[in-house]
């Protein structure tokens, strides 16, 4: 039912600051937004069901190309939900080293966050920056494991390669500089009148909406909850490393926006810690070649760059899992796009998208 | 987790009977069980009598929070169990909605983070639909369960948790399950007009509506 000055329009599948194929329809009333409807399922493959005819080990890879970008996190969470349902731990060389490549994961994935959603308000230059570290982040991957973005790198146990020669070296020299590369995308937006305008105010979740409607991660953290499942319930090697959960206050665009900085700088902290001291052994737990779980079930969640990414096995005991349901950040956290966008211009939702952080790849499945 | 990487490799559980439910029901008795990796598992020795598998896993859950809510619910509390560490309670459908309230509001979860099923086609009802909550007061998981035949309707939550809107709608697309009281019910990842519910067990992974495919691809098929 339309007013006579309300209007109508979809913006997306192919708008290019919809991060993908998100389809967004808008309710108008002249520029400003009342209301508005995500429609999605424009990828989904059906990872699912895949799941449930493909061995355990054979489906680790699928879920790398969820959150292409930052596939290691997804793949840390498939592979100690499926430890925990093995009842198995890895050791702790392998949590180590596991830590260490989540977390530039996770810096990497903050990085493209923050070039496109510069880019999408209008700010080209952080875009270069951006890339020109996540480039670093890559070739560590592609050294260790041979590929850059849907990687694999770990396996149920453990891991499968070693960490390269000038590893610690590579991490270090990358954390080394990092350091004042932050401080380069702070000088180009913090104190940016732009940028300010356009973030501030933009977007305002409060801490009860997102608890309702489940948001995790930089979200939910921006929203002033100081809640991080790497230290509500701590995996792989975070009970080991200092460091601290930022928060946000108002639970704007621009409270996100310093959240996931100082994320990142957290996280290069990790990371120096880590190098430090890589503990010596095995790399993989026995595991055996055929894995058959017990029968049971298990939901095992970690904190992935964009929130909680949870995964529900159920075993009946074969080498294929009965049912896998993988809870992905993306997908629950666009469920308030439409309470963070009321009331705002059409020129905001492209702020709003890109604050939330989605990946179409993981809310499609 | 688990505090040993303790592993008995061949002696696997027996993959007969329905997993999810082999634990015996509530029972009164066993103290307070200790999941997962604690019972330093004598694999092939020590199984006392028959019944149980090598390594028990499943428990049956009676700690006090089992207590108060049994106080409170009686006969809607079918089961409690304990596997590997998680709580896990499964409750009548009927009374999902006040049941969550209660949890919400009095046992402080307040975050719904999953909400999916899992189809056991020779069960008699053949859904679970499986919640998983979060408190953050307490930090701790809980997760609950309800059984459907094909065909019946579970009460939504939305009403209760935001976040369950997209989740059922996505559960409603995949198995066909209905929410009774959900604001918009309609599939979310598949098209609209879609026949059919992928992750039901009787759908095979090849399979797909091919009339809708034909229609509105214009190609034979999808594969």
């Amino acid at each position: 039912m339309l007013g006579a000055d309300e209007l109508v329009i979809n913006m997306g599948p192919q708008h290019p600051s919809t991060h993908g194929v998100l389809r967004v329809k808008l309710k108008l009333d002249g520029e400003r937004v009342i209301g508005s409807e995500c429609i999605i399922g424009y990828l989904h493959r059906g990872v699912e069901k895949i799941a449930e005819n493909r061995t355990y080990q054979q489906f680790a890879p699928y879920v790398d190309r969820m959150d292409y970008v930052a596939a290691v996190s997804s793949g840390l969470g498939y592979c100690e939900a499926v430890e925990k349902l093995l009842v198995v731990e890895a050791p702790p060389r392998a949590r180590v080293i596991r830590t260490i490549l989540t977390e530039l994961q996770r810096i990497a994935s903050h990085l493209l966050w923050l070039g496109t959603h510069a880019l999408d308000i209008g700010a080209l230059t952080p875009l270069f920056y951006c890339f020109r570290e996540r480039e670093e982040i890559l070739k560590i991957f592609e050294k260790y494991c041979g590929a850059r973005l849907t990687t694999h790198a770990f396996r149920i146990g453990g891991l499968q390669y070693e960490a390269y020669d000038t590893f610690e070296k590579d991490v270090e020299r990358f954390c080394k500089d990092f350091e004042s590369r932050i401080v380069e995308y702070e000088t180009l937006l913090t104190q940016n009148r732009i940028w300010i305008g356009r973030t501030k105010g933009v977007g305002i979740l409060t801490a009860a909406d997102a608890i309702a409607f489940g948001v995790t991660g930089p979200v939910l953290r921006a929203s002033g909850v100081k809640w991080d499942i790497r230290k509500a319930a701590p995996y792989a090697a975070y009970d080991q490393y200092k460091f601290e959960i930022p928060v946000g206050t108002t639970g704007d665009t621009y409270d996100r926006y310093l959240v996931r900085m100082e994320e990142m700088r957290q996280s290069r902290l990790i990371c120096l810690q880590a190098i430090e001291n890589i503990p010596a052994g095995p790399i993989m737990a026995k595991v055996g070649k055929v894995l058959k779980p017990p029968p049971g079930e298990v939901y095992h969640a970690i904190e992935a760059p964009k929130g909680e990414i949870g995964y529900y096995i159920v075993s009946d005991g074969t080498v294929m899992p009965y049912r896998v349901h993988i809870r992905p950040p993306s997908f629950i956290n666009l469920q308030a796009f439409d309470r963070m966008v009321r009331g705002h211009l059409v020129a905001d939702v492209v702020a709003i998208i890109g604050t939330i952080d989605i990946v179409l790849g993981e809310v499609d499945r | 987790m688990a505090d040993e990487p303790k592993e008995p490799k061949p002696p696997q559980v027996p993959t007969g009977d329905q997993p999810a439910s082999a634990a015996p029901p509530v029972s009164p008795p066993a103290a307070k069980p200790v999941g997962a990796g604690a019972p330093a598992a004598p694999p092939k020795a020590a199984a006392p009598a028959a019944p149980r598998p090598p390594v028990v896993l499943q428990t049956p859950l009676n700690n006090e929070f089992v207590t108060r809510f049994r106080a409170k619910f009686g006969a809607a509390l079918l089961e409690a169990i304990e596997d590997r560490k998680q709580a896990i309670l499964t409750v009548d459908r009927a009374q999902l909605v006040e049941i969550s309230l209660h949890l919400r509001d009095e046992e402080k979860f307040d975050m719904l983070a999953d909400l999916t099923a899992v189809d056991w086609p020779k069960r008699e009802k053949r859904f679970d639909v499986v919640l998983d909550l979060y408190s953050f007061p307490k930090n701790e998981r809980l997760r609950v369960k309800v059984h459907a035949a094909d065909g019946e309707a579970v009460p939504s939550v939305v009403s209760v948790w935001p976040a369950a809107n997209w989740q059922e709608r996505e559960v409603f697309d995949m198995f066909g399950i209905a929410f009774s009281g959900h604001p918009d019910l309609k599939r979310i990842l598949l098209p609209d007009e879609w026949q059919g519910y992928p992750l039901r067990k009787d759908y095979d992974i090849l399979q797909q509506d091919t009339a809708w495919v034909r229609e509105n691809l214009g190609i034979e098929s999808g594969q």
